[in-house]
C-alpha cells in the first residue's frame, strides 16, 4: 500500500514536469554518481590488456608497437600523444586520428593485413573480448588522460582535415535529409534523456570527444571514437564509412579542433 | 583463462579503501543470443579479500551484478605494504586470484 | 559427519552464529571454509524479496535510519546502477543488495571482519523501476533500509 501511494506520487511528479525540466533533473541526478562512477572504470581492464600489446612483439614481423610505432611524439612514446591527434603523418603522408595510425602502424610496423583487422574492429554488445585495437586506442588514450587537447591546427593539412570535417557535419543526406549538425548543431537538443551536444561550440565539442574511447553500460563494451562516428553515420541512414577511414578522421579533426585548449580526462564510462 | 582484476589499495588517513575492477561476462541465464538461444548464466557467486593474511570480506554474489564487475571496501588496521590478495570463483568453477599492495 | 551434511548444518544454522562457531571451534570446519564453498542457494535463487530475506535468515528485518543505502533517484543505465551501503549500527557483520522486482531478489551479501568496515560499493542490474534494499546484519539481528530507483528507457550511446 504504501509503496503503490509513493509510486503514484513520483509519476504524478514526473508528468507535471515539462520535458525539459525533466532531462535536467534527471541529469544532475546522474551527475551525482558520475564521479564515482569514472573512478573506478571498467575502461582500466582494457587499458590494462592494450598495454600489454603495445609492448608484445607480434604480427607477421615480429616486432611491438612500443619499438616500432610513432605516433607523432616519438617511437613507442605514448604520452601525450592522443590529444595531439589527428596529426599529420609523413611516412604516411596523411593525417591520422588515433586509432587510425595504431592500424597503420599495426600494418605496416607489425605486418598485420588491414583487411582482418578491419573484419571486426569494434566490440559487439556482450561480446567477451574487445578487438585488440580497441584495447591498443584505450591504452594510448589513457596516457593522456588530464592533458590538455593540443591537436596542431597551425599545421596546413590538418588544417585542412578539419576544414572538410566542418563541411562534411553540414552536409545533408540520406532518407531522413539528415546532417550531422541536424543534431549537433545547435545548443539544447536531446534524443530521450540524452542532451545532444552542440559540436561547433567549444564545450559542445569537448563532449563530442570528451570520454572517447568509452566504457558503454549498455552491453558492457569498450568503444572508440571510430566506432561513435560509425555508429552516427547509421543513426542518420547513411552508408557507414569504411573502417578508419579518411572522412571520419576529418571529423574528429573538426571536433578535437573545436576542443582545443580543453582537458581530456582519459577513456570515459558512457551511457 | 580468466583475465586479470585491477586492484588498487590506498591508504586514506588510518583508512585503507579498496577499489576492485573484475573481468566477467556476468551472464544472468535470461539473456537470449542472436539466434534466439538463451546463453546460459555465468557469473561470479565468491569473492574474498584477504589483507595482510587474514580474511577481511568474505562475499557472494548473484546474477544481477553488472558485467564486468566493480566493488568498494575500506578497512581499518591496513597499513602501506600489506598484501591484498582478491580471489572470485564463478558458477562454472572458473576462478581467478590477484594480488595488489596497500599504498 | 559425511561433508554433504556439514553443509547442510551449515547452511540451516546461517542464521544462527552460534551453531557456526561451534563447528568451527570443534574444528570441523576452518572459518574460510564456512562461506567460500557455500553459495546460499536458497537465497540467492529466491524469486522475490521475502523468500531471499528468508533464505538469508533476515524475515524479521527492522527497519533502521543507521543503514545507509546510497541508489540513483533515476538510473542512467538499469545494466549497471551503482549502490553504496553504509552501516552504521554497531558489530555489524554483513551487508546484503536487494532489488524486489528482479528476477532473482538477491544481488550480493558480503560478510566483514579483521577492520573491515561495514560498507561496500558495488554496481547492479536493474531490470525496471524497483525498490533496492540493504540489509544488514548486528549481532543476531537483522536490519534493512530501502530506496527506489527508476530505470528509464535508453537513448543514443553518449
Amino acid at each position: 500500500m504504501k509503496r503503490s501511494i509513493v509510486m503514484a506520487t513520483a509519476l504524478t511528479v514526473t508528468w507535471s514536469l515539462p520535458a525539459a525540466a525533466q532531462t535536467k533533473d534527471a541529469n544532475a541526478e546522474f551527475e551525482k554518481f558520475r564521479a564515482e562512477m569514472e573512478e573506478s572504470n571498467p575502461a582500466e581492464l582494457f587499458e590494462l590488456k592494450g598495454e600489454e600489446l603495445w609492448k608484445a612483439k607480434r604480427g607477421p614481423k615480429n616486432v611491438s608497437l612500443a619499438e616500432s610505432c610513432d605516433l607523432g611524439q616519438g617511437i613507442g612514446k605514448v604520452e601525450g600523444a592522443w590529444v595531439k591527434m589527428p596529426r599529420y603523418f609523413a611516412d604516411a603522408d596523411a593525417v591520422m586520428d588515433g586509432e587510425r595510425r595504431i592500424v597503420w602502424c599495426m600494418t605496416e610496423k607489425q605486418g598485420f593485413k588491414f583487411a582482418d583487422i578491419a573484419k571486426k574492429p569494434f566490440q559487439g554488445a556482450n561480446d567477451n573480448n574487445a578487438p585488440d585495437i580497441t584495447n591498443l586506442v584505450t591504452y594510448v588514450a589513457s596516457a593522456s588522460k588530464n592533458m590538455k587537447f593540443d591537436m596542431p591546427l597551425h599545421d596546413d593539412k590538418v588544417r585542412d582535415a578539419y576544414e572538410t570535417g566542418k563541411a562534411m557535419a553540414a552536409y545533408r543526406a540520406g532518407p531522413y535529409d539528415f546532417s550531422c549538425n541536424t543534431c549537433h548543431g545547435a545548443d539544447g537538443k536531446r534524443i530521450r534523456m540524452q542532451n545532444l551536444p552542440n559540436l561547433s561550440s567549444p564545450e559542445g565539442a569537448l563532449r563530442g570527444v570528451q570520454g572517447w574511447p568509452g566504457y558503454r553500460m549498455t552491453g558492457g563494451v569498450m568503444l572508440t571514437s571510430q566506432w561513435r562516428m560509425n555508429d552516427c553515420f547509421r543513426q542518420q541512414r547513411f552508408p557507414e564509412p569504411k573502417y578508419a577511414s579518411q572522412a571520419v578522421t576529418n571529423l574528429i579533426a573538426y571536433m578535437t579542433g573545436n576542443a582545443n585548449g580543453q582537458m581530456y580526462k582519459g577513456p570515459g564510462i558512457k551511457r | 583463462m580468466a583475465d586479470p582484476m585491477k586492484i588498487r589499495a590506498q591508504m586514506k588517513g588510518d583508512v585503507a579503501e579498496i577499489r576492485i575492477l573484475m573481468s566477467h561476462a556476468m551472464e544472468t541465464g535470461q539473456r537470449k543470443d542472436a539466434a534466439g538461444n538463451t546463453v546460459p548464466a555465468h557469473f561470479i557467486q565468491s569473492i574474498t579479500i584477504d589483507v595482510g593474511g587474514k580474511r577481511v570480506v568474505d562475499g557472494q554474489t548473484g546474477t544481477a551484478i553488472s558485467r564486468n564487475p566493480v566493488f568498494g571496501f575500506k578497512m581499518k588496521g591496513a597499513k602501506a605494504g600489506d598484501k591484498v590478495v582478491v580471489n572470485w570463483v564463478d558458477n562454472k568453477g572458473d576462478k581467478r586470484t590477484d594480488e595488489a599492495t596497500v599504498a | 559427519m559425511e561433508m554433504n551434511q556439514t553443509r547442510r548444518i551449515v547452511l540451516r544454522g546461517a542464521g544462527s552464529i552460534g551453531a557456526l562457531s561451534a563447528l568451527i571451534m570443534a574444528g570441523v570446519l576452518k572459518p574460510t571454509a564456512a562461506y567460500a564453498a557455500d553459495w546460499n542457494k536458497a537465497a540467492f535463487e529466491a524469486k522475490d524479496t521475502p523468500a531471499a530475506l528468508k533464505g538469508l535468515g533476515a524475515a524479521s528485518a527492522a527497519e533502521s535510519k543507521d543503514l545507509v543505502l546510497k541508489v540513483p533517484d533515476i538510473a542512467e543505465n538499469g545494466a549497471v546502477v551503482p549502490v553504496d551501503v553504509i552501516s552504521n549500527i554497531p558489530n555489524t557483520t554483513s551487508i546484503a543488495i536487494l532489488v524486489d522486482k528482479n528476477p532473482t531478489a538477491l544481488s550480493a551479501q558480503f560478510s566483514f571482519a579483521n577492520g573491515a568496515l561495514p560498507e561496500v560499493s558495488a554496481r547492479i542490474k536493474m531490470g525496471q523501476t524497483s525498490l533496492v534494499k540493504a540489509v544488514a546484519k548486528a549481532g543476531d539481528k537483522f536490519y534493512i533500509a530501502q530506496k527506489e530507483c527508476k530505470v528509464t528507457v535508453g537513448g543514443c550511446g553518449g
